[in-house]
């Protein structure tokens, strides 16, 4: 993975609904700078979510059933 | 150095709703068509939307267009062109139904006719009792829209490129329009799409506000363009906001929490309704609701640090109360405001929600500027639709549902208009030789500033501004110091700074290049609001209320006309409203009561 992949994903992070756009930035803000290559694919593929499905993940309103992405999700939720 | 060029015969800047719709109408017509969007088509904004889209198909009681037509007209308080507004309204329930025949899963009734939801607003036999009339995909509405159209446009071989960003309009010595300069993030090159047809599809500006709904993408890039092209644009005093939005945050606390018993204080704990509406107090309307919350801030009576917010007092309720009735919204506290509402008031502010301004056009899409005593003279080449654009369908206020048929029904009409002059072009129009110069040297002088500004911080200063100057309500004093104070902004913002200079995704230069088309936007916003000397729909004024011989602050003797503000020179100038329907009589100018 090359070092732009940061950039990317934080472009990526820029979504169609506010409140996804606040959640992520404020992970974003603080972790991006210190992930590692496993877990920027993670997060790589959980951006590729449609923009309501993921906001009821990160609401949890709704549960992902893939095991990574769930304990990515849950490190986003209590990041504050 | 000159840039590469791509030739097309449309390129359509935008791919939310309105870009979508009518690349669509291009590609099935077997034009060959490149649509850019800075995020993933399906991300657009108009993924937010939920209520639905309005049409007059009566599967609920009796409907008919002209009935929205009246809707329509009242809602936008008489600023609105009356032939476009009867265009979207009767060809609204043909762009539905198109709409369900591309697949979109819209709400069913019982006999397979489309449902369709109450709506404030939507009214039958003219304002005599409520009508049923938005179509609806469960709360998912922009979000079904947008997969829809994408599916079909990539079945009917639309080209889209993802994560290009706009960056300039291309017009040669005539003011025609040849396409755009667009750059490319991952890459950080810029190209020429050199078109014989340009649509602007881009999408609303809210984010000039400190708060506001709209997502982060929404920056205005269509209308920053424009106006550094000498394109005016009209009517951009008028924003719709919404009473309570978290302070800071800008996600919406919907007004029913007022329903269910949830109190407004100022920073003195004072229920100050009861001084504006003591009858109806929290309760009241929303425009009076938003009024007293922006008077007593601008009274110095704003809780917060600055004081620049009203508390949304909900704990009396009970925690049982809460978390029966709201637990929607205690969960929004918690997670944008960080308090819980069971304990703590939720920090509220009147929010940005909708630009009913923008690129002035005709019905057909067509943009359409003043010239040789004509307000009306086309641009050729030159095309918006969707939030961007500005018909004038929604005038001075816009009913709700109707953005989602807006879009619709001016993303086809623009994309049939531009099938009809594409043909009549026999071969591309020739490129100015400097056709991407004006981009490039944008782009040199933010690699080259030194000592310069940060991006954040202008941009926090403009969205201030904004906030503080040209909100919900609006005062005098404060407009006149406004207008300056976002020139002295726009200065700023002249000489911003990035510290990384790479090319390849850089976030740092796009957020610039935004900035720079915000920037645009919020001295059209600040400087017509000032000059506007009236209250008409959501542009409300504290000077122009309620006076004798004016109904609620309108003047239709002096400013039933739409403004236009030039960026050169921050020029205005004024065109007539077109009060003349396509086919039916002329509704005239009334006292706006509900
Ligand atoms: C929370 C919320 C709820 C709403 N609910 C409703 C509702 O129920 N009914 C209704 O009728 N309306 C509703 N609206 C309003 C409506 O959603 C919008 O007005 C509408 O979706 C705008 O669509 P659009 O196609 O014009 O732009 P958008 O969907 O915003 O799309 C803009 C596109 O332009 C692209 N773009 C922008 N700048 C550039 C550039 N420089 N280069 C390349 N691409 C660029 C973006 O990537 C995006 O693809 C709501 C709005 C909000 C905020």
């Amino acid at each position: 993975m090359d070092t732009k992949q940061r950039d990317r994903l934080k472009w990526r992070a820029r979504r169609g609904l506010l409140e996804n756009d606040l959640l992520l930035t404020r992970f974003l803000d603080k972790h991006l700078e210190t992930m590692d290559e496993e877990e920027m694919e993670r997060l790589d593929k959980l951006l590729l979510i449609d923009d309501n499905t993921l906001l009821d993940l990160l609401m949890g309103r709704t549960v992902s059933d893939d095991p990574g992405l769930a304990g990515l999700i849950a490190n986003i939720r209590t990041s504050t | 150095m000159s840039l590469p060029i791509r030739k097309f015969d449309a390129v359509v800047v935008g791919a939310g709703g309105a870009g979508l719709r009518a690349a669509l109408q291009l590609s099935e017509a077997g034009l060959r068509v490149a649509v850019l969007s800075k995020v993933f088509p399906t991300r657009s904004h108009t993924v937010a939307a939920q209520g639905g889209v309005g049409a007059s198909l009566g599967n609920m009681g009796e409907d008919s267009w002209l009935w929205h037509m009246y809707d329509t007209i009242k809602g936008s308080d008489y600023l609105g062109d009356q032939d476009a507004i009867e265009f979207m309204c009767r060809m609204a329930p043909e762009v539905v139904i198109e709409l369900e025949h591309f697949g979109m899963p819209f709400d069913r009734n019982d006999d397979g006719t489309i449902y369709q939801r109450p709506f404030g607003g939507h009214s039958q036999n003219f304002g005599e009792k409520p009508v049923q009339r938005s179509c609806c995909a469960a709360d998912r509405t922009g979000h079904a829209m947008l997969h829809t159209l994408y599916q079909r446009n990539v079945r009917a071989n639309t080209q889209f490129f993802v994560e290009w960003m706009a960056l300039d309009l291309i017009r040669d010595a005539n003011g025609d329009v040849l396409g755009v300069t667009a750059l490319e993030m991952e890459t950080g090159e810029a190209v020429i799409f050199h078109a014989k047809a340009t649509l602007f599809a881009t999408g609303g500006a809210g984010r000039i506000f400190a708060s506001s709904t709209n997502a982060f993408i929404n920056t205005g890039d269509g209308l920053g363009m424009a106006a550094r092209a000498g394109i005016p644009l009209e009517d951009m005093e008028f924003w719709q906001f919404h009473p309570t939005g978290v302070a800071g945050a800008g996600v919406l606390i919907t007004e029913g929490v007022r329903g269910e018993g949830g109190i407004l204080l100022n920073k003195n704990g004072e229920r100050f309704m009861e001084r504006y509406a003591p009858t109806m107090k929290d309760l009241a309307s929303r425009d009076v609701v938003s009024r007293a919350m922006a008077t007593e801030i601008k009274e110095g009576r704003g809780a917060g640090p600055n004081e620049d917010y009203i508390l949304l007092k909900l704990d009396h309720l009970g925690p049982e109360v809460i978390n029966k009735r709201l637990p929607g919204i205690r969960e929004i506290a918690i997670k944008f405001a960080n308090v819980d509402p069971i304990k703590q008031p939720i920090p509220v502010v009147p929010t940005c929600h909708y630009q009913m301004g923008g690129i002035p056009t005709n019905y057909h899409g067509e943009v359409v500027v003043p010239k040789g005593g004509n307000p009306n003279s086309i641009v050729p080449g030159f095309y918006a639709a969707g939030e961007v654009g500005c018909a004038s369908i929604h005038g001075a206020n816009r009913l709700g549902t109707n953005s989602l048929t807006d879009l619709l029904v001016m993303g086809k009409s623009s994309g049939d208009s531009m099938i009809k002059f594409i043909k009549g072009e026999s071969s591309h129009k020739p490129l100015p030789k400097d056709a991407g110069e004006y981009s490039q040297a944008r782009i040199a002088k933010l690699d080259e500033q030194t000592g310069g500004e940060n991006v954040a911080d202008v941009g926090d200063a403009m969205r201030r501004t904004m906030q503080a100057h040209c909100g919900v309500f609006r005062f005098p004093d404060m407009l006149i110091a406004g207008v300056d104070k976002i020139k002295q902004v726009a200065e700023r913002a002249e000489r911003l700074q990035i510290a990384d200079k790479s090319k390849v995704f850089n976030t740092a230069r796009i957020e610039a290049l935004e900035l720079q088309n915000l920037i645009e936007v919020a001295k059209a916003t600040m400087i017509s609001a000032e000059a506007r000397k009236e209250t008409r729909g959501a542009h409300d004024r504290a000077d122009f209320h309620d006076r004798p011989g004016f109904v609620a602050g309108r003047d239709d003797q002096n400013w039933l006309k739409h403004t236009l503000w030039y960026r050169e020179g921050n020029k205005l100038d004024y065109k007539p409203v077109n009060l003349k329907p396509l086919t039916v009589e002329s509704f005239e100018p009334k006292a706006r009561v509900y």
